[in-house]
């Protein structure tokens, strides 16, 4: 496996590594993925992925359209079946710690006409803490309330959500995942063809949880402004093509190994590259709103 | 007074209408929410593959095993379409339509093999005698109960029971999967129990209104209450009400006309479909169609305080902003000029000078014609 940086923490350092499922597996690392292999019908679709994500970071997953993002996330989530490999969050197997996990959905995912108001939305985050069977009540709706206060959607609690935009839509999802409240937050392309307000607003969020101590991991697909939002980076297609700090993994020669052949891609990126830096550039700047093409599925 | 009930044939038959058209709706809101309705199709096809089974095996047309036997094969058909579907090599709805009918066929030929002289034949299957369903009684207590009504009511019961309890658990399965699984909510096991529980409601539903009047219960009334409200238990609930209603409205039609009882019930569920299509009160024909003369007005409005707000301060407003420039630049007929004048002027946004009839924008058609023309300056 090539690997075009040096990461903080190689990810073969596997130092205290047991082969039992029960012992804590490194417990230091939000996320820690071993040899991970995922494929439909043998055709792998992620291939021997090692990953390690320390907490509290902001990471991003960047790669081009096919290269597992997606699956990735579900893969984490035990949504896909896992061919090879194994998956531990803060230490333990992933599927023991489904509750610490918070996850975003593409907005696409669901049926915005099912008969329900976004205040309802909000409140399926709790669903998982409340058990079955067991109803919301008024203290969950206080919660849910909250949460979409804090996305600035409060006014629309009670709107039925087919009547929301599609940036409101993705503010609804956001304060779902925060009402989870969650140690690990996965993001499948919260910022996918959402206007430049939602950005603002979604991005800012993003650094409040990383400011609270969580570790959020997200599926991105602009990049032009990986660099501004994100200060941990993942490059994906199909395998690994890179992981660590931003400063350190956010380089044209990766992202060229990343994307391969669409090299057109990047030239205009190769500028920004040499000015970007850790200066301060506004966010949603000088880029198109709604960029459908790179928001595909990638699977 | 419960022998009183039972006693007369009327109530009798539209009782168990009525609890089919509620147990079946119940069900039918989650599966026509999830777009997977034609399972409720399939499944009231395939079930007599397990009826027929269970006969050859245990000699009994009525035996309780006939349930099982049932709920073996719907689920047997979901399953089967699943893996059909998810093989990719079949689109999911042509997987469906390849199971059933394949398994509703073997079922009718080993009727005609072996089971010949039984009464199973596939009229009955699929329209049901509703007519003579009071004639089959099973004693309970001191109590001759028909059949029909003592095994739907238990059915109505179970479904309601099931619908409650696991409500939120169904609407998340159905609105997001993947979160679902995600919090530990088991969406495929609750997915399975909810056909589970179709397969024995069509059982249920088989004897006394066959197999067509069912599915119409499970997809109709959902989706007909679906086009009133924008919630969910509303749709739960609405579709209830219009089970019953169309139960009751049928029996009496169908008397009145001297027709088929199940035909005309499912004849008035397409009834009230047809009325929430155009008078639903959000999403119906004549509800859309003021919102859309609503909004033309409204157009009409704002480009007519645009094209004063543009030429307020030029040389020649004088000439622009009249009435007659309207009909000029506008291209606007003199009633629409007049008609579109008068509403803005009724809602404050613009002023008309008595003499010579000039146009002038208020303060609050002023902010509005900026927000149409730079509208990123809101905020």
């Amino acid at each position: 496996m090539t690997v075009h940086s040096e990461p903080v923490q190689a990810p073969w350092d596997r130092a205290g590594a047991g082969s039992s499922v029960d012992v804590e597996h490194e417990p230091s690392l939000a996320l820690h993925i071993e040899d991970l292999t995922v494929s439909y019908e043998y055709r792998p679709v992620l291939w021997d992925i090692d990953l390690d994500i320390p907490p509290g970071v902001l990471g991003a997953v960047v790669g081009p359209n096919g290269a597992g993002k997606s699956t990735l996330i579900k893969a984490i989530l035990g949504m896909v079946p896992v061919a090879a490999g194994h998956i531990y969050v803060f230490g333990r197997p992933h599927h023991r710690q489904l509750s610490r996990i918070g996850y975003v959905p593409q907005r696409t995912s669901v049926d915005w006409d099912f008969p329900t108001t976004a205040l309802d939305v909000v409140m399926m985050g709790l669903y998982g803490k409340l058990g079955w069977i067991r109803r919301p009540g008024k203290a969950e709706r206080q919660k849910a309330l909250e949460a979409l206060e804090h996305v600035g959607m409060a006014p629309y609690a009670h709107r039925q959500i087919s009547q929301l935009s599609g940036g409101q839509q993705q503010r609804v999802f956001l304060a779902r995942a925060l009402v989870q409240d969650a140690d690990l937050y996965l993001m499948d392309e919260p910022m996918a063809g959402v206007d430049a307000t939602t950005e603002r607003h979604i991005i800012g969020l993003l650094k409040e949880l990383r400011s609270r101590g969580k570790t959020v991991l997200v599926v991105h697909h602009d990049l032009q402004t990986v660099s501004q939002y994100f200060d941990w980076l993942v490059l994906l297609n199909v395998r690994i093509i890179a992981q660590g700090p931003m400063h350190e993994v956010y380089t044209l020669d990766n992202l060229r190994h990343t994307y391969g052949g669409q090299i057109r891609l990047l030239q205009g990126l190769a500028g920004a590259l040499a000015t970007d830096g850790d200066g301060e550039a506004k966010p949603g700047d000088g880029r198109s709103a709604g960029d459908g093409g790179a928001a595909a599925l990638g699977r | 007074m419960v022998g009183a009930f039972l006693d007369n044939v009327d109530l009798v038959i539209i009782a168990i209408g009525a609890l089919v058209g509620i147990s079946a709706s119940l069900l039918g809101t989650f599966l026509v929410l999830r777009g997977a309705s034609l399972y409720s199709d399939a499944i009231s096809h395939s079930i007599l593959l397990g009826i027929v089974l269970v006969y050859l095996i245990s000699g009994d047309v009525h035996s309780p095993y006939q349930v099982v036997g049932a709920a073996l094969a719907g689920l047997a058909t979901v399953y089967l379409s699943e893996l059909l579907g998810a093989s990719k090599r079949v689109k999911q709805d042509a997987a469906i339509g390849l199971v059933f009918p394949a398994l509703f066929a073997l079922a009718v030929l080993l009727i005609n093999l072996y089971a010949r002289d039984v009464h199973l034949d596939e009229h009955a299957v699929l329209l049901g005698e509703l007519a003579f369903a009071w004639l089959d009684v099973v004693p309970v207590g001191s109590l001759e109960v028909p059949r029909s009504l003592l095994t739907m009511g238990i059915i109505t019961v179970v479904n309601a029971l099931f619908v409650t309890l696991f409500y939120k658990e169904l609407k998340l399965a159905v609105f997001d999967a993947g979160l679902a699984h995600a919090l530990g909510l088991k969406p495929r096991l609750l997915f399975y129990a909810l056909l589970l529980l179709t397969s024995v409601t069509a059982v249920g539903a088989f004897d006394a209104v066959g197999a067509i009047l069912f599915v119409t219960f499970v997809i109709v009334p959902p989706a007909a209450a679906y086009l009133l409200t924008d919630r969910l238990w509303l749709v739960l609930l609405g579709g209830c009400l219009i089970a019953v209603m169309s139960s009751v409205l049928g029996f009496h039609a169908a008397m009145y006309l001297d027709v088929s009882i199940g035909g005309m019930m499912a004849t008035i569920t397409g009834l009230l479909l047809a009325l929430a299509f155009l008078a639903g009160p959000r999403y119906g024909l004549i509800a859309r169609f003021l919102r859309l003369r609503q909004q033309r007005v409204q157009a009409h409005v704002r480009m007519l305080l645009v094209h004063l707000y543009t030429h307020e301060h030029e040389a020649e407003a004088e000439m622009e902003n009249v009435p007659r420039a309207l009909e000029h630049h506008l291209r606007w007929s003199p009633r629409l000029s007049r008609a579109v004048t008068a509403i803005a002027q009724q809602q404050g946004l613009i002023t008309v000078e008595p003499a010579g009839q000039r146009l002038h924008l208020t303060e609050q058609g002023r902010r509005m014609a900026q927000e149409v023309l730079e509208p990123w300056r809101r905020i």
